[in-house]
């Protein structure tokens, strides 16, 4: 081993050192294998203290490399307003777009669901993939495996959520992915980051200390489509039978 | 956001009558996926009267056996071409055979289609030509000469006993065939019934309904080529063998009607959440389709015909007008069924909540054209297969071929 070699190898000692002894946010979680345990990821969605601003979406489109087109979405944000006589209307509100509603009297109530992959335990995207290119990590994230979908989007179709579509420029299926690769280094989810209301919590579902954890001990969570026995990683609090 | 984009965002956006989700926007499985099923639907349709002749000893079909034979061949080979073509990376579809993920409904295709073609129509179609071939080949020059010796494998057994093994390979293979035709196809529905999420596919009945609107569409095709190829080859209908046909279509047609009628009737009983979106969908965008061609044109209409055809005892050549306009509305009816399942179930929002719509292309790879063509090609396969494998004993007067065996 040359002096150069020597060096290297011992910087590359101190930075592993340095990043494992790093700590994190208390609602940022780890991915496996960096301390040994297998996770459960789930995202809480508080859905009263969203205010529609989209800003999840837009980070979402710059970090993953989302298309801007507003029909290629791996998170996207709906407006539901209920009104008087029990009308519920419901809405996409575009990637960064914040803009004035006009004052209607005979509104009810409305409110802002984010929406993105709901990570379920029981995915039928991983279930219909006729090559094993969608899969489930052992730390319950759902992924695609790019270099192995063969563009069939069969997936697409079984999602129940409308949570995938076909990337226009690598013809694969894409979808949310947690932002996998941010949260294999500590850090969160870029929705999650940038939300200025706190209303995604990122975190470990099976962690007692987890955000998560404290959310579903706090509030009542729901998640969508419950009939369809897909059970959903993606908790929500505040939403009401008009959201599916 | 480029100028185009930001362009395409208001139409797309117009494509949609209340709420959708936005990856729903784009319809996903375009008209290719609608004639890939109405191709395999056709191969077990065929494969099925054909085995009528051969398990239950029908003589009158006979004529049309091995018509019926090369029709589900002819087809079945151009089946897979339509979903080659839709995939995003055609060049990793060999992934399907090599490392299938066997829970998915998808990953069975290769190792249906390989039974079908490899074990079922490829050994019954050699057993059923083999003597035929050798005479062929012994009576012929040139390349024909080599391409029927090499068909038969080089096989020159000619012999009472080779005749009857053949005889009972036919046999064995055609019992074999019938539930591998009904596993086809009624896989093919499988792909569509299985899917939770989508209430206008997910049904118990999807796999039953797709099996016998195969046997329909295949029946009437086997009956159309019967009509349109025998006068075209100077050969005369035997109307005992086209009544016979025409009255196993019509059977096939009520029993698919009734499933479908149960079906709808079942739907609308339960009343499940999905159905105002259905509802609307189908007294809006689908009306067309699915009301006045599938049902109307495609089903009362030919049935109709039939029954009168029954009941009135019609002229041997009104006979043949009636039961030609009926296999040609069947097909119609078919490949509009075909259309109603898979382009009706993306047109609604898995929200509920609205409907988008279906622009097919008229030029790219997923558009009409390529659809058309693909629709053709059986037709061109078929028509290769005809002069290499002739299925119809000698036209009177034509040169002296061997006759098929009975």
């Amino acid at each position: 081993m040359d002096r150069r070699e020597a060096v290297r190898r011992v910087l590359a000692w101190f930075g592993a050192v340095f990043a494992g002894a790093g700590v994190g946010d208390a609602s940022t979680e780890v991915a496996p294998g960096a301390r040994g345990r297998p996770r459960s990821y789930g995202m809480g969605v508080d859905v009263d203290k969203c205010i529609g601003c989209g800003q999840c979406t837009r980070a979402c489109k710059a970090e993953n490399d989302v298309p801007l087109e507003s029909h290629y979405v791996r998170t996207w944000v709906e407006r539901y307003v209920v009104t008087t006589d029990g009308t519920v209307r419901v809405e996409t509100i575009a990637p960064g777009e914040a803009r004035e509603h006009p004052v209607e009297k005979d509104i009810l109530r409305s409110f802002f669901v984010p929406k993105l992959c709901n990570h379920c335990a029981n995915p039928p995207c991983v279930q219909v993939c006729p090559v094993g290119a969608t899969f489930s990590t052992e730390d319950g994230v759902v992924l695609v495996d790019s270099a192995r979908c063969i563009g069939c989007r069969y997936c697409i179709q079984a999602c129940p959520y409308g949570a995938r579509y076909l990337h226009p420029v690598t013809k694969t299926a894409d979808k949310c992915t947690f932002c996998y690769h941010r949260i294999q280094k500590d850090l969160l989810p870029a929705c999650v980051e940038v939300c200025p209301t706190q209303a995604r919590v990122f975190g470990d579902l099976s962690s007692p200390a987890s955000p998560l954890t404290r959310l579903r001990r706090m509030r009542k969570t729901f998640v969508l489509k419950p009939g369809l026995n897909t059970e959903p990683k993606v908790l929500y609090t505040g939403i009401d039978g008009e959201v599916r | 956001m480029s100028p185009q984009i930001s362009e395409a965002i208001p139409d797309l956006a117009r494509r949609v009558t209340g709420f959708a989700y936005p990856n729903e926007i784009e319809v996903h499985w375009s008209i290719l996926i609608v004639v890939y099923p109405y191709l395999t639907g056709l191969v077990a349709g065929a494969f099925i009267l054909a085995s009528l002749v051969k398990v239950f000893n029908i003589k009158e079909v006979q004529p049309a056996y091995r018509l019926a034979l090369l029709t589900a061949l002819a087809f079945l080979l151009i089946a897979p071409l339509p979903l080659l073509l839709h995939l995003g990376h055609p060049e990793r579809s060999f992934e399907i055979f090599l490392t299938p993920q066997l829970r998915s409904a998808m990953a069975v295709f290769g190792f249906v289609y390989a039974w079908y073609l490899m074990v079922v129509l490829l050994i019954e179609i050699w057993f059923e030509y083999r003597r035929d071939m050798i005479a062929w080949s012994e009576s012929e020059k040139g390349p024909m000469r080599w391409i029927h010796r090499t068909l038969a494998l080089f096989s020159k057994d000619v012999s009472d006993e080779a005749v009857a093994v053949d005889r009972r390979g036919v046999k064995f293979i055609t019992v074999l065939g019938i539930p591998s035709a009904f596993l086809l196809h009624g896989y093919v529905g499988f792909i569509f019934g299985s899917i939770k999420a989508n209430p206008w596919w997910s049904s118990v009945l999807m796999p039953i309904v797709f099996l016998m609107s195969a046997i329909v569409s295949g029946i009437a095709l086997v009956i159309l080529i019967y009509m349109v190829v025998l006068p075209l080859t100077g050969r005369r209908i035997d109307m005992a063998c086209l009544d016979r046909m025409a009255s196993f279509l019509f059977y096939a047609v009520i029993v698919d009607f009734t499933l479908e009628a149960l079906d709808f009737t079942h739907r609308l009983y339960e009343s499940e959440e999905s159905i105002k979106i259905l509802a609307e969908m189908v007294t809006g965008k689908l009306f067309i389709s699915l009301v006045v061609v599938q049902v109307l044109l495609g089903m009362v209409v030919p049935l109709a015909l039939m029954v009168l055809t029954k009941l009135l005892s019609f002229q041997e050549d009104l006979r043949k007008l009636t039961i030609f306009a009926s296999v040609v509305l069947i097909q119609l009816g078919i490949f509009s069924t075909r259309w109603n399942v898979v382009i009706g179930g993306q047109l609604f929002s898995k929200s509920f909540r609205g409907l988008t719509t279906y622009k097919m292309e008229l030029m790219g790879l997923e558009g009409f054209f390529t659809a058309l063509v693909l629709l053709v090609l059986p037709f061109v396969v078929f028509a290769v297969l005809f002069r290499v494998l002739p299925p119809l004993p000698p036209a009177p007067a034509a040169d002296p071929e061997p006759a098929p065996r009975g």
